[in-house]
């Protein structure tokens, strides 16, 4: 994992004292609200419905057992106990106090963590594949890439006041689990004809009001010129993103507007400069970070312990089955522990289970833990002997839902129960739908099922993504429910299509439950997933499903 | 005919009267500069492009970016691009700056930051002072972008 | 057309611990709805908003949010949103329903 240096450290620190004094002079009244906004959502503070809201970045949701513990320890002490991880491997906190905010910020400094620029219209966060390091069909670690491009980001002078938030995705793997192509800019690691590692440039992807997938603006480039081409990408956007309309600010729709031939060819042309602007610094700085990355050292030993348990406990049986993908060291396995009991927020944890998180990662897990876009926990580097105990752990903290994957695996975004800008709650919809699922009793039978809500248009529940996506509304003060499907956010990425008039909150459940009987009438096999029948059949089936009048009135 | 220069200076050291006793010339990309007068002083919007002024480069001796808002960081990339292009002369950042915004003016290739009266007095030279090491902790420096 | 006017209350969050508060009929903050004062007058309302925007010290983005005069208890929000300001968030008991 990445060390913080002293560079790191003391900057760090800097941007506290900085914020500190901020805080004073908002309170000692020398800075307005409409001045000290911009400030404080740079350190990540949010004003939300019910109190101001802290987001702690969590780098390409890469985490220790120590930074682990410490988020349970402002969760205690200066929060209501809980944390919620948000789908951008970030970490939120509902309850702070304005002036209990620069304490918490040197807390964070303590352990090499910080919420720099996880607001703001800067460059958020760099968020990578939650199984790096780890997956078994991983070309190269995306997160040396991450880090760089962290510390290229952090505090760039030129973006720190961009038309709108921009947001950087990394994949090390052919198989897309982040969700590149919904991102300003997406990087995919490839190789090109002659072996050499480069990156798949994306542009204006993006979820919120106008979803789009990003198109390719750089097939190959080479690692060496990341920064420099990166900086031309952000350089134009800054000069030609517009700023006389907050829903059209967003890179996807200079894309659009401009056309991405002829936006590529500016920054084709930027980059003719700016790729003298850089010496080789970054490079050098690219292999120290590469080499913090580099694998821990694996234990060989017998996995009989686990193909024991596999054979004689049905329960454990289940967990393997869902929540355990395959590592690139055939002894390991990654396990992902599922934030989403069923009925629970999803993304929630208390600081209670993070400890125990952290214990079981310092224990069993080379000290690593993941976050996913998601919102899961994930031990990246477990030897399957252990697996059985980290099962058994985990079941006495209540944390080991087998759901991984599953209809009751939903992403939802905070939704109207804490945002501000909410028009709908998204929360309280998935825990019906979960605990709908769990007394079903057999969504084990449904199979992969990715069901994502947002409490409003800006999207943060990836709904456009979701196989079933749904997406709260205000209809005259009243909560109403849009459903699409057929949504997609791996590397067969597709937006989902809306089915039709949206529905009460009360008959979202019941819609659900509809759609998933059509498909398991539907399906050709077992091995069918919802996408693919979904992909097979088209929308006219789920659409006679949810809507049987009207489909009949239009029979007639 | 650009804005006047009854502007407070900062700089690295604090606040200070404008030196610069010359006119400002409106720059519109558009017209005729043949007749600007040597070493003058050009006061360009934000939306100016960096590359239609560069023929000029050497018969300017000062560029005024206006910044409208502290929300508009068009000019921070705008002054880059300049300094990319070859401009040595001084540079300033004008209109409606944060104290909290120096070290970006400074990093990006400005010289110094024009601020009105009524918002040196809210906005005090202690608060920008804090500010004024823009050299430590630079990451992007650490990455090799050149200055 | 002009809106028509609704009664309401103005609503805000404090500046240092970001609770929702309202104004009350003496001219303090409170954080329970029904102390709230309940504008019937649309320019006593517009008035007093003015007011609150310049008190920057004690509060942050104060607005008017649409209220029923409610029972012998006082004003009640109207529209979901100021339901779940006012009671806290629903996904599970805590925040103001946990501390009342
Ligand atoms: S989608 Fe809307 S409601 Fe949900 S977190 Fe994002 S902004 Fe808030």
């Amino acid at each position: 994992m990445y060390r913080y240096d002293s560079f790191d450290r003391e900057f760090v620190r800097s941007r506290v004292a900085q914020f500190r004094q901020q805080v004073e002079r908002r309170i000692d009244g020398s800075l307005t609200e409409e001045e000290f906004k911009p400030l404080r959502l740079m350190n990540g503070l949010y004003l939300q419905l019910h109190a101001y809201m802290l987001r702690v970045a969590i780098p390409y949701g890469t985490l220790d057992s120590r930074q682990m513990r410490q988020l349970a320890h402002i969760a205690e002490r200066w929060d209501k106990g809980y944390g919620h991880f948000t789908t951008r491997q970030n970490i939120q906190f509902n309850w702070p106090r304005l002036k209990d905010v620069p304490d918490i910020l040197d807390a964070l400094a303590d352990v090499e963590m910080h919420a720099i620029q996880t607001s703001g219209n800067c460059v958020r966060n760099i968020t990578a594949d939650h199984f790096a390091g780890a997956a078994a069909d991983e070309i190269a670690d995306p997160r040396p890439t991450a880090e760089l491009l962290r510390q290229w980001s952090t505090d760039h002078p030129e973006f720190a006041f961009l038309p709108r938030k921009f947001k950087i995705a990394v994949s090390g793997s052919p198989v897309d689990r982040a969700v590149t192509r919904a991102h300003d800019i997406g990087l995919r690691m490839i190789r090109n004809g002659v072996g050499e590692t480069g990156y798949e440039v994306s542009i204006g992807g993006g979820l919120g009001r106008t979803p789009v997938i990003g198109s390719v603006v750089r097939d190959f480039l080479p690692v060496a010129d990341l920064l420099p081409y990166v900086e031309s990408i952000l350089q134009v956007y800054n000069a030609i993103g517009r700023r006389d309309n907050i829903y059209k600010a967003r890179i996807k729709i200079t894309v659009r507007e401009h056309g991405i031939d002829a936006f590529r060819e500016r920054v084709e042309q930027r980059f003719r400069i700016q790729h003298k602007a850089f010496t080789s610094a970054h490079q050098a700085l690219l292999k120290r970070i590469s080499a913090m990355f580099a694998a821990p050292a694996f234990i060989e030993a017998p996995t009989g312990a686990f193909d024991a348990a596999l054979a004689r406990d049905p329960v454990f049986r289940s967990f393997v089955d869902t929540n355990l993908h395959p590592h690139r060291n055939p002894q390991y396995a990654i396990v992902t522990i599922s934030l989403k009991a069923h009925g629970a927020t999803p993304g929630d944890a208390t600081a209670e289970q993070m400890r125990v998180i952290a214990d079981l990662a310092e224990r069993y897990g080379h000290d690593e833990i993941r976050i996913s876009h998601e919102q899961n926990c994930i031990l990246p580097h477990v030897h399957k002997r252990d697996v059985p105990a980290v099962h058994a752990a985990l079941r006495e903290a209540d944390l080991a839902t087998s759901n991984v994957g599953l209809a009751s695996d939903i992403i939802a975004c905070p939704g109207m129960d804490y945002c501000n800008l909410a028009t709908a709650r998204s929360i309280p919809i998935a825990q019906d739908i979960a605990t709908r699922m769990k007394e079903r009793g057999d969504e084990r039978q449904v199979g992969d099922l990715k069901i994502k809500i947002s409490g409003c248009i800006n999207a943060c529940g990836h709904h456009h993504v979701g196989h079933i996506g749904i997406l709260g509304l205000d209809r005259a003060g009243v909560e109403n429910y849009q459903i699409t499907l057929g949504g997609d956010g791996t590397e067969t990425a597709a937006l989902g299509e809306r089915v039709g008039p949206g529905f009460a909150a009360d008959d979202v459940v019941p819609a659900v439950e509809r759609l998933i009987d059509t498909y398991l009438v539907l399906r050709s096999d077992e091995d069918e997933a919802f996408l693919a029948t979904y992909r097979r059949v088209g929308m006219q089936p789920f659409k006679a499903a949810l809507y049987p009048d009207t489909v009949l009135a239009a029979g007639r | 005919m650009g804005r006047g220069n009854s502007g407070i200076l900062v700089r690295d050291t604090g606040f200070r009267d404008d030196d610069w006793r010359g006119e400002f010339v409106q720059w519109s990309g558009e017209e005729d500069h043949s007749a600007l007068p040597d070493l003058a002083a050009l006061d360009v919007e934000n939306t100016a492009s960096a590359e239609d002024i560069v023929p000029l480069f050497e018969r300017i001796a000062l560029i005024r970016i206006a910044f409208p808002s502290h929300m508009d960081g068009r000019g921070f990339s705008l002054a880059r691009h300049l300094r990319l292009l070859g401009y040595r002369g001084r540079l300033r950042a004008a209109g409606h700056i944060l104290a909290d915004q120096y070290t970006m003016a400074r990093r990006s290739g400005f010289d110094e930051v024009e601020i009105d009266p009524d918002f040196a007095e809210r906005q005090s030279e202690e608060q920008w002072l804090f500010r004024a090491d823009w050299r430590t902790h630079d990451y992007q420096e650490r990455l090799g972008r050149r200055q | 057309m002009a809106r028509a006017f609704r009664p309401c209350i103005l609503t805000a969050n404090d500046l240092i611990d970001g609770e929702v508060v309202y104004l009350a009929p003496d001219g303090a903050w409170t954080r329970r709805p029904v102390d709230a004062r309940l504008f019937e007058d649309e320019g006593e309302a517009n008035r007093s908003l003015a007011a609150a925007e310049a008190q920057e010290d004690a509060i942050v983005g104060p607005y008017l949010a649409a209220a029923a005069p409610g029972g012998h208890l006082g004003p009640e929000p109207v529209h979901i949103r100021e339901v779940l300001r006012a009671t806290g968030p629903s996904n599970y008991c805590h925040g103001k329903q946990a501390g009342s």
